[in-house]
């Protein structure tokens, strides 16, 4: 007798990797073939789950890069050395390997571009992912329906070579729906002509929408970063219950 | 040293969460029993590793939820949340 579904719970299924991409060089994508997936919205997450042999689990939980209109999931992970997971996830795994996940996962850190609005995006470094299943879902709707939510970016990496999905954001930025400002930390070509710091008070200012424009904000990246920026927000102006957050932890 | 870094958001842990609840909870509002500040669980600060889960209010850092899984259960203390509301359909 099937067993009713309890809505909410997850289980485990095993993905395969039906595509791998390098993005930078410390961060690659993995498309996975989800069994049964059902449509996750922007911003939402996996868990995933490596066992040794030993019986021994590591368990991590990656965003969502793609926009819930495609088919198959593609996670970005960013390898951090010396970690349990994301270097097997960077260097090891290979396309029609499987790989064990749940999800999706989460009901804070999401947007539906149905919400309308302006909307502000700031990432730091990986945390670019979520923003990006957000850019992505934006990117296919229809013409009215994204002029109703019109997109700012402001993402801050450590180097040009650092920035992740750089050239999809170049053709996002075409759209007039959507702006992309890219701020460089530490290294920057010798004719960048874009910013060369940290996000502060002035960038944020500049870059985002006035906070008379209400806009939704999403805040992504690693903790300092994170609370730096929700904080100057707050300090704009902006509303807390509009930033929402998600931190990235040093875990990998 | 690294306690800021170490520091999430109770979105991170919304997976863990699901292994309690029957819904996902991270849109829910949670009141601090310690200080009546009402937040989303997605915006608790989340402490957890190796043995589980420590949801903490960003506004007074009280514990508000802990889940710990040990001796074969999963032990959840949820005395610092008084009251969850889950919005429902």
């Amino acid at each position: 007798m099937a067993r009713a579904a309890i809505p909410g719970r997850l289980d485990w299924r095993v993905a395969t990797v039906v595509d791998v991409r390098t993005e930078t060089p410390r961060a690659r994508t993995l498309t996975l073939d989800v069994p049964d997936w059902s449509a996750h919205k922007a911003g939402q997450h996996v868990d995933v789950r490596l066992v040794a042999e030993d019986g021994y689990q590591a368990q991590r939980s990656y965003s969502i890069a793609s926009a819930p209109e495609e088919s198959s999931v593609a996670l970005t992970i960013e390898r951090i050395d010396a970690a349990e997971v994301s270097p097997y996830l960077c260097d090891v795994l290979r396309v029609g390997d499987g790989l064990e996940v749940r999800g999706p996962i989460g009901g804070y850190f999401v947007w539906d571009v149905m919400q309308a609005g302006p909307l502000f995006l700031v990432a730091g470094g990986s945390g670019i992912v979520p923003l990006m299943a957000m850019l992505r879902h934006h990117a296919r709707a229809s013409e009215p329906t994204r002029a109703e939510a019109p997109v700012k970016l402001l993402y801050s990496a450590r180097s040009w070579d650092d920035v992740i999905y750089r050239e999809e954001l170049e053709r996002l930025a075409d759209s007039p729906y959507v702006d992309v400002t890219i701020a460089l930390t530490r290294d920057a070509p010798a004719d960048w002509r874009g910013h060369r710091r940290r996000i502060d008070r002035a960038m944020l200012e500049e870059t985002g929408w006035p906070a008379s424009r209400t806009p939704r904000i999403f805040v992504c990246g690693p903790t300092p970063l994170v609370e730096s920026a929700a904080s100057l927000l707050v300090a704009l102006g902006h509303d807390p219950v509009h930033v929402r957050t998600e931190r990235f932890g040093p875990t990998g | 040293m690294q306690t800021e870094e170490m520091r999430l958001d109770g979105n991170a842990v919304a997976g863990s969460l699901l292994d309690v609840f029957a819904v996902d909870v991270t849109a829910a509002l949670a009141t601090c029993a310690g200080c009546g500040a009402e937040r989303l669980v997605g915006a608790l600060l989340e402490y957890g590793h190796g043995m589980g889960v420590v949801l903490r209010c960003p506004g007074c850092d009280a514990v508000m939820l802990r889940v710990v899984r040990a001796g074969g259960s999963v032990r959840v203390d949820a005395s610092g949340v008084s009251l969850l509301a889950i919005p429902s359909d």
